[in-house]
């Protein structure tokens, strides 16, 4: 086990080694370097103090040069200077990190309960109304655009009956704390959560619901029907242990698509999390801050495909470790 | 008896009758597949519906829908017309849904066929840069490579080819692999068929068919990602598009719902009707495949 994983971190390297590449290209192809934004902050300087500055950015180097050296200094997340919060860009991330990871952690659990349960439901009354009807509704979930749905939502909840805050995190001027606080940050992440999740349910609800059906036809559930399990266990025990691993893998093939998605829901809720940070830094050119986001969340997208490797090669014994 | 009296098997119905057929048997399908006429409609007629600038000034500002002639189906707050936009809008969509795709496939097609094809170093290369593509949050680079090439229809249009081929990719990879030691591409390379024409003559045909079904699915999502662009304001002003409207329309939501429930409407419906496209091609092109 401990060697398939350090063989599976070790995959990752070159995937990373590509992204550091690409965040420099991008910043390359960007108009305009480190030293105009900072000139252009000073309001102008000669000619003389600018060739000055390049050197000491380093950025009279060959770009070879230029390239390893910021590798190296990605390497130990030092992403720079973001000169819209005149801060580190690693600090920036951090302070926005928690609130991401928290819709995140909601919105694919919400998405895999119930996606999960409605695909398994579909599948046994498969071809029937029942099963029509959630498939439906699948995908209809799967054709609503996230923002469209946010605004609708806020519409009805927020607007009309007034149940749900519109937008941010917490409340501001109500300082609460211990469970007070918890429930007030819950509050606030329903709406996000249910916006972000919609178009995942019903990716989990049709992978479910053709997996169940492929696994029920299988030998060995004749066999446990054929001993006289019910209906509930052969469900329970025998079918969704085995449907379950296809929706594991997409688990993390989803989370990048995720981490996407968070942009447009986080800027509509104002959320002070990494995709709303991305929108921002869009707007006001922060390219500094926009690649650590990228390379941050490529990081993330990482490690979470690492563990759902781990996690799918503990559940499915059929597969080798070595 | 003479040989003209065997019992010949009628002959056989041409191709496309046969695809009809199967894909007739679809009724959701055929459901997708009016819907998407009626987009295709919106968006060839835009012009006759109003052959003025779909972004000028038509009328009073936040006129509700079925109150006005002139504009049955109200105005935004800046007095245009919601239903010349719509149509409009069905056109920029569409444009973006199906050059996006083209773009992304072809890219997809290039990138998977040598990877399939000459396996090895070249596999492996391209494959880790595959991944890295698929690392990446997608919107998160499309938001890059807007912010660094402009909010050009061109532009975003080229954009969003470049962040969903990573998909069509590993098809077509996977496809090659299947097929590059089958026995008619080994036969084709004995008589001395070049690899440019292996790939594109020999096996790339016979690759196609899961990659034009997938390509409904990569329209939906082109069209969900360039309305997600223009709501965030980013997408081009030159243009109607559905999702600046929403994006538009959520500033008066609280007093003129319509004016975002109306384009919002609009693509789900022509989202959901690729989806059922998608399904009904697949049926009809891989008949045998079990659900």
């Amino acid at each position: 086990m401990l060697i398939y994983a350090l063989r599976r971190l070790l995959q990752a390297i070159p995937v990373i080694i590509l992204i550091m590449i690409g965040t420099f290209l991008l910043l390359k192809l960007t108009p305009g370097d480190t030293v105009d934004a900072l000139v252009g902050d000073m309001g102008g300087a000669d000619a003389d103090f600018i060739a000055r500055m390049r050197a000491e950015y380093g950025l009279d180097q060959p770009v070879w040069v230029q390239l390893w050296r910021y590798m190296v200094k990605l390497a130990t997340f030092d992403m720079g200077q973001s000169f819209v919060y005149e801060q580190p860009v690693a600090t920036v991330l951090m302070d926005r990190l928690g609130t991401t990871l928290l819709l995140m952690a909601t919105s694919l659990s919400l998405a895999f309960s119930i996606g999960i349960t409605l695909g398994a439901f579909a599948a046994r009354r498969a071809y029937s109304l029942t099963d029509n009807l959630i498939s439906t509704l699948g995908l209809v979930f799967y054709a609503t655009p996230s923002f469209f749905l946010s605004l609708m939502m806020m519409l009805l909840f927020s607007v009309k009956l007034g149940w749900l805050p519109v937008g941010g995190i917490k409340t501001i001027a109500g300082f609460y704390t211990g469970w007070d606080h918890v429930v007030d940050v819950a509050r606030h992440l329903i709406m996000p959560t249910a916006a972000l999740s919609l178009i995942y349910l019903s990716f989990y609800l049709r992978l479910m619901r053709s997996s169940v059906i492929q696994v029920a036809d299988q030998d060995f559930v004749r066999t446990a029907r054929a001993k006289g399990a019910g209906e509930t266990r052969l469900m329970v025990h025998h079918i969704m242990r085995n449907a379950l691993l296809p929706a594991v893998t997409l688990f993390g093939l989803q989370f990048s698509t995720l981490l996407g998605g968070s942009v447009v829901v986080e800027t509509i809720f104002t959320l002070p999390g990494l995709g709303q940070l991305a929108y921002q830094s869009v707007i006001q050119r922060d390219m500094n801050t926009l690649m650590g986001i990228i390379f941050l969340c490529s990081i993330i997208v990482i490690l979470v495909n690492f563990l759902t490797d781990l996690l799918y090669a503990r559940l499915d014994s059929r597969i080798e470790l070595s | 008896m003479t040989v003209l009296d065997t019992d010949l098997r009628p002959a056989e119905p041409p191709r496309y009758v046969v695809f009809w057929q199967r894909y007739r048997r679809n009724r959701a399908a055929l459901l997708g597949l009016g819907l998407f006429a009626i987009v295709v409609l919106m968006a060839l007629t835009a012009g006759l519906v109003d052959p003025g600038d779909p972004l000028r000034r038509a009328g009073l500002p936040l006129v509700a829908p079925f109150v006005d002639a002139a504009n049955p189906l109200g105005t935004d707050q800046l007095g245009r017309s919601i239903l010349s936009q719509l149509f409009y809008g069905a056109r920029i969509s569409l444009l973006v849904g199906v050059v996006a795709t083209l773009v992304s496939i072809i890219i997809g097609i290039v990138i998977g066929a040598l990877a399939g094809y000459f396996g090895g170093w070249v596999d492996d290369l391209l494959m880790r840069i595959t991944e890295a593509f698929q690392t990446i949050p997608n919107f998160v680079l499309l938001l890059t490579l807007v912010a660094i090439l402009g909010s050009k229809i061109e532009w975003i249009t080229l954009a969003i080819g470049i962040v969903s081929w990573t998909a069509p990719a590993r098809m077509v990879r996977a496809e090659f692999m299947s097929l590059r030691n089958r026995e008619f591409v080994d036969a084709a390379r004995n008589l001395g068929v070049s690899n440019t024409s292996l790939i594109f003559r020999e096996i790339l045909p016979n690759a196609l068919p899961p990659i034009i079904v997938y390509a409904s699915v990569i329209m939906a999502l082109s069209i969900l990602l360039e309305s997600a662009l223009a709501f965030l304001g980013l997408g081009d002003p030159n243009y109607a598009s559905w999702g600046n409207m929403i994006g538009q329309g959520r500033a008066v939501l609280r007093t003129a719902w319509y004016c975002s429930a109306i384009p919002g409407i609009a693509i789900v419906l022509t989202v959901l009707s690729f989806s059922l496209l998608g399904e009904g091609l697949n049926d009809a092109m891989n008949p045998r495949q079990k659900q």
